[in-house]
């Protein structure tokens, strides 16, 4: 009997702790996407096929991902959604929180590299369990278009 | 050599096409960085253990498909795909694959 209350008083207190920390976690995270999404809103992503033609670019490759997990409140919230169904708001959050990670730390290299635009971006979503750990790594990827160095006073016809 | 997702470059004319290239790499990690990940499984966020290599393994599978490039007299590589599956617990691979020709100067 008393084994099974400690049980019990252990899942609630980390449920508690999961609930604290990870909304913690959450919103820190947040401002910190909004302020750097601000801060690199002058770099175009676009998800075209089709490179601009206007003037010489060089292109580079940029990747930016991240693995994020879950918090014990958030997997237990969704066990209890799975049972009627319906929008699994945890997650969804968890989710958009990494993929606009991705796109960022994609957008940091670009802009480290001086691109103009990033074209045709993919994202890769991949499960990752190891058995006791629930993560899902996202990935953003796509082409950075840097303008090439004008030498003259007009820009080159290539 | 020129990497890239895109399917052609404006300006530039392919000369010559090599064919399929590809890259992959499957990695894991010590027991001791699955435990520390565990453990932020209760409280949430981003697992940088877990990031970084996947970071380091995506770099590896592209530096095989380059070298592959090479061999093959190939200066660029177009349309660029990637791709990760968590084959087994606590093991994941990564594919990259693209087209690799010869461009004109």
């Amino acid at each position: 009997m008393n084994g099974l209350l400690l049980q019990a008083g252990s899942v609630v207190a980390l449920l508690v702790l999961g609930y604290l920390f990870g909304r913690l976690a959450e919103k820190r995270h947040y401002r910190r996407i909004i302020a750097r999404e601000a801060q690199m809103q002058t770099l175009p992503v676009v998800a075209s096929r089709y490179p601009p033609e206007d003037r010489p670019y060089q292109q580079q490759l940029v990747t930016g991902s991240v693995v994020i997990a879950s918090d014990y409140f958030k997997a237990f919230l969704a066990g209890l959604i799975n049972i009627f169904g319906g929008r699994v708001t945890p997650f969804e959050s968890m989710l958009d929180r990494a993929r606009r990670e991705a796109l960022l730390r994609m957008k940091e290299e670009a802009l480290t590299l001086k691109a103009s635009h990033v074209f045709n971006i993919k994202f890769d979503n991949t499960r990752i369990a190891t058995g006791k750990v629930e993560a899902m790594e996202v990935l953003a990827y796509g082409t950075a278009m840097i303008p090439a160095v004008e030498t003259g006073e007009s820009v080159h016809e290539v | 050599m020129l990497v890239s997702n895109l399917e052609f470059l404006p300006g530039r004319t392919v000369v010559r096409h090599l064919g399929l290239v590809q890259g992959s790499s499957v990695r894991s990690k010590h027991v001791g960085r699955d435990i520390a990940a565990s453990l932020k499984n209760f409280f949430g966020g981003e697992l940088r253990g877990y990031t970084e290599l996947l970071s380091d393994s995506r770099d590896e599978a592209t530096e095989r498909m380059l070298a592959q490039a090479q061999s093959l007299g190939a200066n660029a590589v177009l349309n660029v795909r990637y791709s990760t599956s968590s084959i087994a617990a606590g093991a994941a691979e990564i594919f990259v694959y693209g087209t690799a020709v010869e461009l004109a100067d």
